[in-house]
């Protein structure tokens, strides 16, 4: 039960950042919830592909006669974390845009509030 | 305070039903037959000449992916560099 | 200006020592790709920290007008384009197919099996694939960085703005 820690910790992290999204008032902290949701799932990716007494896929670095990780989640990965960065940026330039506007960061007042 | 209360509840049970959900597929640590990642792993310094298993993934067995996202991220410079744009209002 | 002021002498001082070790950290990690873990993605987001490190340390005023867009601009497209011109030179065989392993000429060296130092001048297109991708995401990264810092002296330079802390709920 102890050793399967990892995918608790993956629920444990995917619920915080739902909650920073569902509940929170402030803008930007709407924007960090976003990207503690993603973390949450990369690492589920990554998690998955463990093998128990294996070493990391480079033979530079791995000794003689070793048995491996799993490299296919790794790479699919990479992918999703740049996906992640340009997510975040976009999201923080619209913020930008509508402080700009509206002049102040609470969601129930922009929503009142006809620009 | 009745949200906190619900806020527990649904942290267990996201929690249980993430470790349920994985175990059922496979044991944490033993994947058991994996025929695509031991062709990777066996094939890759002989046909390709990279040390690196995970490079040789990304950029050369699946370097159709890295072109989408290549694609992806100068989507979102253009698109930010959209939004800034000086309004020249005539 | 109010905001964006440059921070103390000791920060200046210790940016200007280590500034020039980040491009060059990050230079290893873009080169040294198909041998060590690393790449195009990883070593482009190192050299674009360094930038930003560069103008937050220096202040607005000063730094700001010494960026050129142009440059940046040039990385990036360049960087594409060598990437997809890289793909369509195999089209003899299929598309993005390493014509150039264990082969004579550029990058083509064959290893010795199993666990080795590495070779630089080995694996084909993985190499050149991987420096195009490096300079795309210099490129890409410091331009999302100059956009958003001459959108933040837009925002300060309006008027109309609420002068209230806004933000602290509860």
């Amino acid at each position: 039960m102890i050793g399967n820690l990892p995918y608790i910790v993956v629920g444990l992290l995917f619920t915080y950042g739902l909650f920073a999204v569902i509940f929170e008032r402030n803008l930007i902290k709407i924007a960090v919830g976003i990207t503690v949701l993603e973390s949450a799932v990369n690492l589920l990716l990554i998690v998955y592909g463990y093998r128990s007494g294996g070493n990391i896929p480079v033979f530079t670095l791995a000794g003689e006669g070793s048995s491996f990780v799993l490299p296919t989640p790794q790479a699919l990965t990479l992918t999703a974390i740049v996906i992640g960065l340009a997510t975040s940026a976009l999201l923080l330039s619209i913020i930008m845009v509508l402080y700009r506007h509206y002049g102040t960061l609470d969601v129930r007042e922009i929503r009142r509030l006809r620009g | 305070m009745k949200s906190k209360i619900l806020f527990f509840i649904a942290v267990l049970v996201v929690a249980g039903v993430t470790w349920g959900a994985m175990e059922s597929v496979h044991p944490f640590g033993f994947p058991g037959e994996t025929p695509m990642d031991t062709y990777f792993v066996e094939h890759a310094q002989k046909d390709r000449a990279a040390n690196n298993v995970v490079t040789s993934i990304v950029f050369d067995y699946r370097g159709f992916d890295t072109l989408g996202e290549a694609a992806v991220l100068f989507t979102a410079v253009s698109s930010i560099a959209l939004i800034f744009r000086k309004g020249g209002r005539s | 200006m109010r905001h964006m002021r440059p921070l103390s002498v000791i920060a200046r001082v210790v940016c200007n020592a280590f500034a020039w070790f980040m491009v060059v950290f990050g230079s290893y990690v873009i080169i040294h790709g198909h041998l060590t873990p690393g790449g195009g993605f990883q070593g482009g987001a190192v050299v674009a920290t360094a930038l930003a490190f560069l103008v937050i340390t220096h202040g607005g005023d000063f730094a700001l007008p010494k960026l050129k867009k142009e440059l940046f601009i040039g990385l990036e497209q360049a960087g594409l384009l060598i990437f997809i011109c890289a793909g369509f030179a195999a089209l003899g065989t299929t598309f993005f197919y390493n014509f150039l392993a264990n082969s004579g000429g550029l990058f083509g060296a064959s290893i010795p099996l199993g666990p080795n130092s590495g070779v630089l001048n080995s694996s084909g297109t993985i190499a050149l694939m991987n420096m195009a991708v490096g300079f795309e995401v210099v490129g890409g990264l410091s331009l999302i960085l100059y956009y958003m810092l001459h959108g933040i002296l837009q925002n300060l330079g309006s008027e109309e703005m609420g002068k209230e802390e806004t933000g602290h709920d509860r």
